[in-house]
């Protein structure tokens, strides 16, 4: 659909920019009201007021939240478990909330891990995934294949003794590609996913096929090709014995030949980096 | 050592209801008080080594009950042992050696009965601060696990009453007038300490004491005052008012483990620990008691001071109960089933020794073991093959962390091609890590648990390569072989010292082994494919380290001798019994490579 970006300073970026942050302060203004007893219903459900009270109409799927041991996906097997349930948040429990709104036509998907109170163990996962942003971002920018940035990946986690859990997501994605959608009056959902950013999403898989690239960031071999120019959403996923965190946000990458424009972050002023800084000074 | 020897040992008399009890102290007067209630037929000896280790941190008093030892017997015998008269004198004590501070009370057998009396009456209420059992329930408890048992009696519950009511056989003959007496006077008392070496391993030392004829023959009027009264009318308000600590020997021939069902119901407050040993745990397994008894005890006496209601929740990982406050040594702990069965023992709360080749690994995985549940976890980087540093090793852990209780000898590299083309290079490296590094582990660290004489448990990891031969694998399948066979020949032989020894045989799991094993006849680039081709075929498989380690902390549990953990380990080990034509048949396969 939109033409490759170029660089960090074209102007489409601001879009994604603004409602990626959207999302992430609704993560946090839910994640602040988040207290024992909250079901993972109730925590999707105020995740959707709050951003359709913001103007968002269309999703690229539904919020998610996932309590406990759900954030590691503990048993998890067909798709249907990724919905929210009516687990209760009990104090110490780590949670996740996952939401992919569209607004204005532009898309975000996020991931946002946070704690009930203390869990030391919560906190390391959460620290150790910035090793992770920066090994995704160094290597796509030497222009590996996706295959094999996901295999350093995951090797990165079993070095770290962790257990890869976006491999529990459908077709084990660490990231996917999101892109303008449409603005459609009515914009009918299919198990909680957007039918028009579905649409995006197929088209770019039927265009990638063709071309020899695919909008799904798998360790298959169908994503045995470098990054492909676009933005893509990408989540990182650890999972610890009943423990889970992640992040998820948008990396752009370009067709640029220096190699600092040819891939980035969009933002970095995110909660989660904003912690990492954080504990960096402490440190 | 015996009791009198013990450096710093305070005797004095306490005289109550006409009886005049020989008390004996230890260590710090200031200190918060732990008091020990020995059992039957026994004197405070039976105490002596755990008294000693209890010394170091707490203020320890134990008595002779009335009638044992050196304390006076009551006249006549008869209604002179009741739980009420008991109570009197547990009081007495606690108020001469801790007058204006609760106790903490500890019992094993007979005093864990009387210690359940105490722990549940009014009068005691504020002298108690915690209580630990061992070995011998409430005969409150007991009264009404009989009568809900007969009330509604299915299959399973009739077969509880008829197990627990053979383990009781001395109950009955206790309860003949004068033979026992007679006996216990007579050639019982005289063969009695070489039957306890024999029947529950106990070393012999300065227990039993010579009172021991005495002592026995007063004693049986515990059971002649009690049992009959309390079994047929069981107190309805028999509620523990103090926490509980719950210690439970897994082998004990006198008292089966499904008495303490429901114990919640009576103790709210209950803490759970089974220990696989015999029935007089306070000889032989003094180590565990004490490091057990202090935990339980520093646990409530800093939720004192905070004002908090129990110490930390215990470890909630399976088997917490057994492996609290162990000593766990893995090796190759830096990754896959080493890693993993490192962290399984650190959720059952145990202390981890994570020791790998790869420095760096070993101490993240004490790291991540401390964060979900080990009470402390170290990393210590040591190549299994290198039998000086194996031996230096042991002293350190000896001397810096305490004796291993359990064992795991996992470290191991892969091998693969045929026999003709594998070097004696090649050979070596195999033997050295796979076959050395066991044999290292076991010699040291398994004498250091035989010579301490309080059991313990080694693990190592073979493989189901161990019994199905294959073209494919023939340095790596002799190497698991021989610790297959190793394992069990040490069982046998350590038998007879508690300590079991079991082989793991896992089958295809999707571990780091595949991504570092050797290729014999292969070049480089040759050996990078084919270790990829493994790896991914492995991934594919995709049977997790964790169940692995599941099964080894199980096969720990119950001493299990030889565990295959995969279907496919299952199913070669069943052939390699009934069928081993068709596991030869399989060998001749060329593996898809």
């Amino acid at each position: 659909m939109a033409s490759p970006v170029k660089d960090a300073t074209a102007p489409e970026l601001q879009g994604f920019r603004e409602v990626q942050r959207l999302a992430y302060a609704c993560a946090e203004a839910v994640a602040a009201r988040l207290e024992p007893g909250v079901t993972e219903r109730e925590a999707a459900r105020m995740q959707r007021e709050w951003l359709r009270e913001r103007g968002v109409r269309d999703w690229f799927h539904l919020p998610f939240a996932w309590f406990g041991d759900r954030t590691a996906f503990a048993g998890f097997k067909v798709p249907l478990q990724f919905f929210p349930t009516n687990r209760k948040l009990e104090p110490g429990m780590p949670f996740i909330l996952d939401m992919a709104p569209v607004y204005k036509g532009f898309t975000a998907d996020i991931g946002y891990s946070g704690c009930l109170g203390l869990n030391p163990l919560h906190d390391k996962l959460l620290a150790d995934l910035e090793a992770h942003r920066a090994l995704i971002l160094r290597e796509v920018r030497e222009r590996r294949s996706l295959r094999e940035i996901y295999e350093d990946v995951e090797r990165l986690m079993i070095r770290q003794g962790y257990a890869n859990r976006h491999r529990a997501y459908p077709f084990g994605v660490i990231a996917h590609k999101i892109d303008r959608v449409a603005e459609r009056r009515w914009s009918p959902r299919v198990f909680g996913f957007g039918t028009q950013s579905l649409k995006g999403l197929v088209s770019d898989a039927l265009h990638g096929h063709r071309d020899g690239w695919s909008p799904l960031w798998s360790p298959y071999s169908f994503s045995d090709h470098p990054p492909q120019p676009g933005l893509w959403a990408v989540e990182p996923h650890l999972g610890f014995r009943g423990t889970g965190a992640k992040f998820e946000e948008i990396l752009v990458v370009t067709d640029s030949k220096d190699p600092e424009q040819s891939a980035f972050w969009l933002d970095d002023d995110l909660p989660h980096v904003r912690r990492w800084a954080e504990e960096r000074v402490a440190a | 050592m015996s009791l009198q020897d013990v450096p710093g040992i305070r005797e004095r008399r306490v005289s109550t209801g006409g009886i005049e009890l020989c008390v004996a102290e230890l260590g710090d007067e200031t200190r918060p008080t732990v008091v020990l209630v020995h059992g039957y037929p026994d004197s405070k000896e039976v105490w002596t080594e755990v008294a000693e280790q209890l010394a170091e941190q707490w203020h320890v008093v134990l008595y002779d009950v009335r009638g044992h030892g050196r304390s006076t017997a009551p006249t006549p015998l008869r209604g002179g042992f009741t739980l009420e008269k008991l109570t009197d004198d547990f009081l007495a004590v606690a108020d001469a050696v801790s007058p204006d501070r609760a106790v903490h009370l500890v019992g094993h057998d007979w005093g864990s009965v009387q210690s359940w009396e105490f722990a549940t009456v009014k009068r005691t209420e504020g002298r108690i601060a915690s209580f630990t059992s061992m070995s011998g329930p409430s005969l409150d408890h007991f009264g009404h696990w009989i009568k809900q048992r007969m009330s509604r009696p299915t299959p399973r519950r009739v077969g509880q009453l008829l197990g627990q009511g053979a383990k009781s056989w001395y109950v009955y003959m206790l309860h003949t007038p004068v033979l026992p007496e007679l006996a216990w006077r007579g050639p019982l008392g005289k063969r009695w300490p070489r039957i306890l070496q024999r029947l529950e391993s106990v070393p012999a030392g300065d227990y039993p004491t010579p009172s021991l004829p005495n002592d026995a023959a007063h004693g049986a009027w515990l059971y002649r005052d009690n049992v009959r009264a309390r079994l047929r009318r069981p107190r309805e308000d028999a509620f523990a008012h103090v926490p509980v600590q719950l210690i439970t020997p897994t082998g004990d021939i006198f008292l089966s483990e499904r008495l303490y069902d429901q114990l919640e119901l009576w103790a709210p407050q209950l803490v759970r620990r089974t220990l696989p040993a015999k029935h007089w745990v306070p000889r032989t397994r003094p180590d565990q008691l004490a490091s057990w008894i202090s935990e339980f005890v520093a646990g409530i006496e800093s939720a004192q001071v905070d004002g908090r209601p129990l110490p930390d929740p215990a470890p909630t990982g399976a088997h917490a109960d057994r492996f609290g406050g162990q000593l766990v040594l893995v090796t190759g702990a830096a990754g896959g089933i080493g890693r993993a069965t490192a962290f399984a023992f650190a959720e059952a709360g145990a202390r981890v020794v994570a020791v790998d080749r790869d420095a760096e690994g070993a101490a993240r995985t004490a790291e991540m073991a401390r964060l979900i549940g080990s009470p402390a976890a170290w990393g210590e980087a040591v190549d299994v093959s290198d039998e000086q540093a194996m031996e230096k090793l042991a002293e350190k852990v000896a001397a810096e962390y305490g004796i291993v209780d359990v064992l795991v000898n996992n470290a191991g590299i892969g091998l693969s091609g045929s026999f003709l083309e594998t070097t004696s290079e090649e050979w070596k490296n195999v033997l050295d890590v796979n076959l050395w590094g066991v044999i290292h582990g076991c010699r040291l660290f398994g004498k250091q648990m035989a010579e301490r004489g309080q059991g313990g448990h080694i693990v190592n990891t073979a493989s189901a390569a161990a019994y199905q031969p294959s073209r494919a694998l023939p340095a790596y399948s002799t190497s698991k072989a021989a610790v297959l066979m190793l394992s069990e020949c040490l069982r046998a032989e350590l038998a007879e010292r508690s300590i079991g020894v079991s082989a793991i045989c896992p089958g295809i799991v999707n571990t780091n082994i595949t991504a570092t094993t050797r290729f014999a006849g292969a070049d480089a680039a040759e050996e990078k494919r084919l270790q990829k081709r493994t790896s991914r075929l492995y991934g594919l498989r995709n049977y997790p380290p964790e169940k692995v380690a599941d099964a080894i902390v199980e096969a720990v549990v119950h001493n299990r001798a030889v565990v295959p953990v995969t279907p496919e380990a299952r199913a070669a080990r069943f052939l390699s019994r009934f069928g081993p034509g068709a596991l030869r048949g399989i060998a001749r396969l060329k593996p898809p490579l």
